[in-house]
């Protein structure tokens, strides 16, 4: 892979210092990390992340961004490293992919488990074995019930948005938790299109200093961070973190609300609808599958088909309110999968399993069909697509569709 | 080094000058590591916490990996830590002081924290640092734009999980993995890392490696005092007498000690800006002027070693004997020149 080079960017001056340049998803979340002048950041080379370090470490060499820039020997010391680093006041940042992401996985538990807000950026990637680069979403969802904070962005104005709101968020002292913003691999990752970079300005207004108060660990401060407990305490510092988790959810809404009135663009915060209104049936799914989605929800309304498609954008906390309100309404849910959940209720994915789970309470709930496609960073296409929604139709109107079982789209049998 | 222009070498935050204390005397009074820890009677490794702890000073910042020195020293609402104290993994003391150090110094760069030399020690056990933190240790090694010191305090065991035998215990011992049984009286069949040489010859622009050994408690001081005032990252070695884990009475831990480095067993010296200097007595080993005592006054008095036979204890002393008459180096590079 060749370097990036920043130079060849395009940029178009905006309004305010706002600035149009033709960027990936990955170059958008490095001008991110410049922009909320993160102190530390360290890096260990894997496909797809790892393209953010090249922006970030061209920045620094470059003088644009000043920060601590350490190459780990291991993603474990990758994410041990800027959790201690944030526990001294420092703002933070790391990423990783695939298996590089699970070899943390020591480091992402004890992350949450201290409620240190740090940020990450996870390029999904499909997990060994066999070795593959496609996006999957199994590596980020791995950690979704330990206390991070978990999203899917789209595009790559929405990543460098996002990462914005999310340092907001995690550092916020009624929340406190880490937060993982996920970018499908290739996909989003290394694809460039337009974005609005912000003036500095701009986002220091919305982004206040990390500040860790009395829990800074120094010399005039001289606390004991993590002491060994028993069954006498450890339930009531699990039952904090669920209260933050709870309590994320207010904060996101506030963040979102500000970062509108900021920046002029942020959108629903935790889930996008498209094509809602007066849908009869609806598709759920994260990241860019978005893309293929929205083309061919276009395509069947053209011939008169009531479909819409709900983009999950926060995973965690999980936007039960919302999917209640959006999806209550429709006869049918079609949860396009890019993960799996081997040996779950219905062999479903991840998502579908989550989207049931939030259904199930409403009075009549619709019926929940799981689809898993595009694994591996296979294409999932419009056909793809509208064959989805075709077999939702056919669940909605009662057809023989088996809704007990998950259906896998777009694989040789 | 050349000068690199841009930022993080051109502000090197300096270290606090530790001058070494001139005898018992003269070391202060004050505590930084004091009541509330549950550690065995006689643990010589919470002796080494207490002697790191007044040898940095207030002004340091403590991550601790897991093991003894987590489990039984940190009972929540029980700290006997008065200077500030953080957990760390298994196998993250290099990644813990490397991102301590690194976030003090970001800070302090950018303005974002009063400037002043703060000690950054991270302390593991033989287990934790030698054996799955190795890779990490010699990561941070490297990073010589940060000031930091990993001290390891070597049990010969993975103490904490009710002693089980590490890359670091001595051939042939006892513990709850390696069980003499009717069949294999001997179920260690390696011998214990040479991990503070291979660090210092594996890393050669770091400033500072030292072995030390709490029965030589000023000299463990003044180890800590230089390699905090030499900056840069550095390594420290700790033998540490374990009444539970090497079986004996807490009240020889520190006997114990000194026969280690009697015997040979135990050498030690410090690597400083490149130049080995041997210690004690283990300098006098190597002069001549004192004869190493025969390991078997060692091993006879710990029941970890119970089972060896004389041929055992023979093989064992031949190993030593080989240590400081074949190595290139005695005691401290182990390869005889072809
Ligand atoms: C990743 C991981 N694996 C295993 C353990 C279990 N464990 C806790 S303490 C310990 C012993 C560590 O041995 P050492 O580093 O020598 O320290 P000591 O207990 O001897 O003081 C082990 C294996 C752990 N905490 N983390
Ligand atoms: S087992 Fe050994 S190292 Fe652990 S507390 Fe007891 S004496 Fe100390
Ligand atoms: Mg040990």
């Amino acid at each position: 892979m060749t370097p990036p080079d920043l130079a060849v960017a395009e940029k178009i001056e905006g309004p305010s210092g706002e600035t149009e340049e033709l960027i990936s998803g990955s170059e958008a979340i490095a001008h991110a990390c410049r922009l909320a002048d993160v102190d530390v950041i360290t890096a260990y080379p894997i496909r797809p992340y790892d393209t953010v370090m090249q922006y970030v470490s061209q920045m620094i060499s470059n003088g644009d961004f000043d920060c601590e820039f350490i190459v780990a020997e291991s993603e474990h010391s990758q994410f041990e490293i800027v959790k201690h680093a944030s526990v001294v006041g420092a703002r933070v940042f790391c990423g990783s992919s695939g298996v590089g992401w699970f070899y943390a996985f020591e480091a992402l538990a004890v992350t949450a488990g201290l409620r240190v807000p740090m940020v990450a950026m996870v390029g999904n990637r499909a997990l060994d074995d066999p070795g593959a680069f496609g996006v999957e979403h199994n590596d980020a969802l791995a950690v979704r019930d330990l206390g991070w904070m978990l999203n899917w962005v789209s595009t790559a104005q929405e990543a460098l948005d996002t990462a914005l709101i999310a340092y907001r968020v995690a550092e916020d002292k009624r929340v406190s938790l880490p937060c993982a913003i996920s970018c499908d691999g290739a996909f989003l990752t290394h694809s460039q299109t337009l974005v609005k970079v912000p003036a500095q300005e701009t986002v220091d207004s919305f982004l206040p200093p990390y500040d860790r108060a009395e829990k800074q660990l120094h010399p005039d401060n001289p606390i004991t961070i993590a002491p060994q407990v028993n069954e006498d305490w450890l339930m009531e510092m699990r039952r904090q973190n669920d209260m933050a988790m709870r309590r994320a959810r207010g904060v996101i809404i506030e963040a979102y609300e500000d970062f509108n009135a900021k920046f002029g663009r942020s959108g629903e915060p935790f889930i996008e609808r498209y094509m809602m209104d007066d849908a009869e049936i609806a598709l759920v799914g994260m990241g860019t599958l978005a893309m293929p989605v929205r083309v061919a929800v276009r395509k069947m309304r053209e011939q008169g088909k009531k479909v819409g498609f709900v983009r999950v954008r926060w995973f965690r906390p999980f936007p039960t309110i919302e999917l209640q309100d959006v999806l209550g309404g429709v006869h049918a849910v079609g949860v396009i999968d890019r993960d799996y959940s081997f040996g779950s209720a219905f062999h479903s994915g991840v998502l579908a399993t989550e989207v049931r789970s939030a259904l199930y309470p409403m009075e009549s709930p619709p019926k929940v069909i799981s689809f898993i496609a595009g694994l591996g960073g296979r294409e999932v296409s419009a056909d793809n697509v509208i064959e989805m929604a075709d077999m939702a139709f056919d669940a909605a109107g009662g057809g023989d569709i088996n809704d007990q079982d998950t259906h896998w789209i777009g694989v040789r049998e | 080094m050349p000068d690199t222009d841009v930022d993080t070498f051109a502000d090197f935050i300096a270290t606090q000058v530790l001058d070494p204390w001139k005898g018992p005397k003269k070391v202060p009074a004050e505590e930084y590591y004091t009541s509330g820890h549950r550690t065995c009677q006689g643990c010589e490794s919470a002796q080494l916490m207490k002697l790191m702890a007044k040898a940095g000073g207030p002004r340091s910042i403590v991550l601790g990996a897991t093991g003894c020195m987590y489990v039984a020293n940190t009972t929540y609402y029980s700290t006997p830590w008065a200077i500030p104290w953080m957990h760390t993994q298994l196998g993250s003391a290099g990644s813990a002081a490397t991102g301590t150090a690194a976030g003090l110094k970001a800070m302090m760069r950018k303005g974002k924290m009063k400037k002043e030399p703060i000690n950054v020690i991270a302390v593991c056990g033989d287990g934790g640092g030698a054996d799955m933190g190795l890779s990490a240790i010699s990561a941070a090694l490297q990073h010589t734009q940060y000031n930091l010191l990993i001290l390891l305090y070597d049990n010969e065991s993975y103490a904490n999980t009710d002693i089980q035998v590490s890359g670091s215990s001595p051939w042939g011992a006892n513990s709850t993995f390696s069980p003499p049984g009717k069949v294999k009286r001997i179920m260690n069949r390696r011998w214990k890392k040479n991990t503070a040489a291979m660090l210092a010859s594996g890393h050669p622009e770091c400033r500072y490696v030292a072995t030390v050994c709490t029965a030589y408690p000023v000299d463990a001081m003044n180890s800590v005092r230089k390699a905090l005032t030499i900056g840069g990252p550095t390594f420290v070695h700790s033998l540490d007498p374990c009444p539970k884990g090497w079986d004996y009475d807490p009240m020889y831990s520190h006997e114990l000690g000194e026969l280690a480095v009697e015997t040979g067993i135990w050498p030690l010296y410090e690597v400083e800006e490149g130049k080995l200097k041997m210690c004690g007595k283990s300098k006098r080993i190597v002069s001549g002027q004192f004869k190493r005592k025969p390991v078997r006054e060692y091993l006879k008095r710990q029941g970890r070693f119970a089972h060896f036979t004389d041929e055992d204890i023979e093989y064992f002393q031949s190993k030593i004997d080989d240590m400081w008459e074949t190595w290139l180096i005695p005691g401290v590079i182990p390869f005889a020149a072809a």
